[in-house]
């Protein structure tokens, strides 16, 4: 038998081709509120509700206009800034915590990994209530670190992160404690290289998060200037009534950064929810 | 020999305490505590303004029962979910084993579904609205071109919850396609091969085979999504922003009425007595997710 020979027969098999069409046309309305936000915000005011699918006079006014009457581009920043600080605390925290409840004895270690397990089972929404008094109390209402507090740890990536350490062998961390490693440096240089798949997909899923994230930033930004993207998109759409084509153009310019990212990262980013998806 | 090998032992747990330290305050004093604090928030007349705040018990939960919008948030909100599971495995699974039947662009299309999932919800939302929008959306424009009565979608009190699901469906579309897509490579070829010698074929394969096979996909996949949609809070809002919680509360979820009532009213009693009834609504899904997957596969 040619080794080509099953290939042939199942690209003749109708069914095939079927395939490839049911899916072409999902991928079509899968797809098809990216093409209308662009399209949308690559038209001029006075033809926004002309609904033809291809802009008739295409104009970059609606971006320029977000970004120079807007506080779009400061919003931006402050997600930037929230986002990556949280993500850089969570990746460091959590391998900190899953490589020491994986590889170290001590007693107690049982009971704080379920106590932090545990904390999985709490909805962030039975939290924002004590969290905003709590920053009233505190003055961190309105600030960069009242909006990220909540996010610095998480204990779905401590339990991530532990199940991979486990793997970690033994061995190596004892041949770095006979050359005198110190017990931070088996942390840092001799274990968590290790595991870098696993903590590449927690920070991209804690970058995406934060970015997102909409309840608690909501209710704890109380000036223009603070707001994170979603709350200054939501806001701003909300205040600019029927001015879609800035409703359109920010929103499109808060969506393709982020395409932009996953185009580049898609691999690891699907390969990332079936890793950390599965383990949860 | 065991006097410095206890001493060993020691310092290690020394480092290890000294390395949880920081984590640790962080799980009691932003998780543990504040999830103590909310119960008893719950217990307690508890209105931002008024000083006084007194032990009531179990009233402000009796108020809630009595309140037709929680009520109504709370119907809707198992109505999201009972609409929105079934559709949204269902086109996962298909398109997850169409994907499996393809050998080439396999990714594109995979990356294609997934798009939705990374990106932001709230412009995603705001787009969605405006497609759904009643006079001049691109939904209506077609109806018309095919000769169909314009619908008013979120304008509808009817209407407006089916409209809001499939926009979180076309968002966690991609996600259960990847994972229906690891649970269906996980199945062994051998069981089809063999089905395949006994003259099974098709919808029987599909049914005897791979749907008992991917049980424990397909319970993590209705727990996840239930999860979603008891916290569904930003799409509605976003959606329905200037009669938040649509027309005659029609959209209106748990989570965005606990919004108005600890945010907007600064009722924080009722509102943390809310989050309760989300929390152990949580709990009872996830415990039970446990003692499904817990029982071991029949082949």
């Amino acid at each position: 038998m040619v080794p080509g020979a099953g290939v042939e027969i199942r690209r003749r098999d109708p069914r095939t081709g079927l395939a490839y069409l049911t899916l072409a046309v999902g991928t079509v309305l899968v797809a098809f509120p990216f093409y209308w936000m662009v399209a949308s915000a690559l038209k001029p005011f006075n033809e926004m509700f002309d609904l033809r699918l291809i802009p008739a006079h295409p104009t970059l006014l609606n971006f320029a206009e977000v970004l120079t009457r807007t506080r779009f581009p400061r919003w931006f920043g402050n997600s930037l800034i929230v986002a990556t600080i949280t993500t850089v605390s969570v990746a460091f925290f959590d391998s900190l915590v899953g490589y020491v409840l994986a590889k170290l004895q001590f007693p107690g270690r049982g009971f704080i990994f379920v106590m932090i397990l545990a904390t999985l089972m709490i909805p962030t929404e039975m939290l924002v209530i004590p969290w905003y008094i709590m920053s009233s109390a505190y003055g961190w209402i309105n600030s960069y670190w009242g909006i990220m507090f909540p996010g610095l740890m998480s204990a779905f990536g401590v339990f991530l992160i532990r199940q991979f350490m486990s793997g970690v062998p033994d061995e190596l961390l004892d041949a770095g404690r006979i050359d005198g490693v110190t017990e931070f440096g088996l942390y840092w240089r001799i274990a968590l290289p290790q595991i870098r798949p696993a903590l590449a997909a927690l920070c991209i899923f804690t970058f995406l998060g934060n970015w997102n994230a909409f309840l608690w930033p909501l209710i704890v930004i109380q000036g223009a200037d603070m707001r994170t993207l979603p709350v200054g998109i939501a806001l701003f759409s909300g205040e600019a009534g029927s001015s879609w084509n800035l409703i359109m153009a920010s929103s499109a310019l808060a969506v393709l950064p982020v395409l932009a990212v996953f185009v580049v990262l898609q691999r690891q980013i699907i390969e990332g929810v079936t890793l950390t998806g599965l383990r949860s | 020999m065991s006097v410095p090998q206890l001493r060993l032992g020691t310092r290690r747990a020394l480092w290890a305490y000294t390395f949880l330290f920081v984590p640790l305050l962080f799980y009691i004093a932003i998780r543990l505590g504040p999830a103590f604090s909310s119960l008893y928030i719950s217990l307690h007349e508890w209105n931002l303004i008024s000083p006084s705040k007194p032990f009531v018990g179990l009233q402000n939960f009796r108020l809630l029962a009595r309140d037709p919008r929680f009520v109504q948030a709370a119907v809707n909100t198992v109505r999201y979910v009972l609409v929105g599971i079934p559709v949204q495995m269902a086109l996962g699974l298909a398109v997850a084993v169409l994907l499996q039947r393809i050998n080439r662009f396999r990714g594109l299309f995979r990356a294609l579904y997934f798009m939705p999932f990374v990106t932001p919800v709230v412009a995603a939302a705001w787009v969605w609205q405006w497609m759904y929008s009643e006079s001049f959306g691109p939904l209506n424009e077609i109806l018309a071109t095919v000769g169909l009565p314009l619908q008013p979608f979120l304008r509808s009190p009817g209407q407006a919850l089916y409209a809001v699901a499939a926009m979180i469906i076309w968002q966690y579309l991609g996600f259960q396609i990847v994972i229906f897509l690891a649970g269906l490579e996980a199945i062994p070829r051998v069981y089809y091969e063999a089905a395949e010698v006994d003259g099974a074929s098709g919808w029987r394969l599909f049914r005897h085979i791979t749907v008992p096979l991917l049980n424990p996909t397909l319970v993590f996949s209705v727990v996840y999504g239930t999860i979603v949609f008891l916290q569904l809070f930003t799409q509605v809002l976003n959606m329905t922003f200037g009669d938040q919680g649509g027309p005659l509360a029609g959209t209106l979820t748990v989570v965005l009425y606990v919004y108005q009532l600890g945010f907007q009213r600064f009722m924080m009693g009722e509102a943390a007595a809310a989050t309760a009834v989300l929390f152990v609504a949580i709990l009872g899904i996830t415990l039970l997710q446990i003692r499904v997957l817990s029982k071991p596969v029949e082949y």
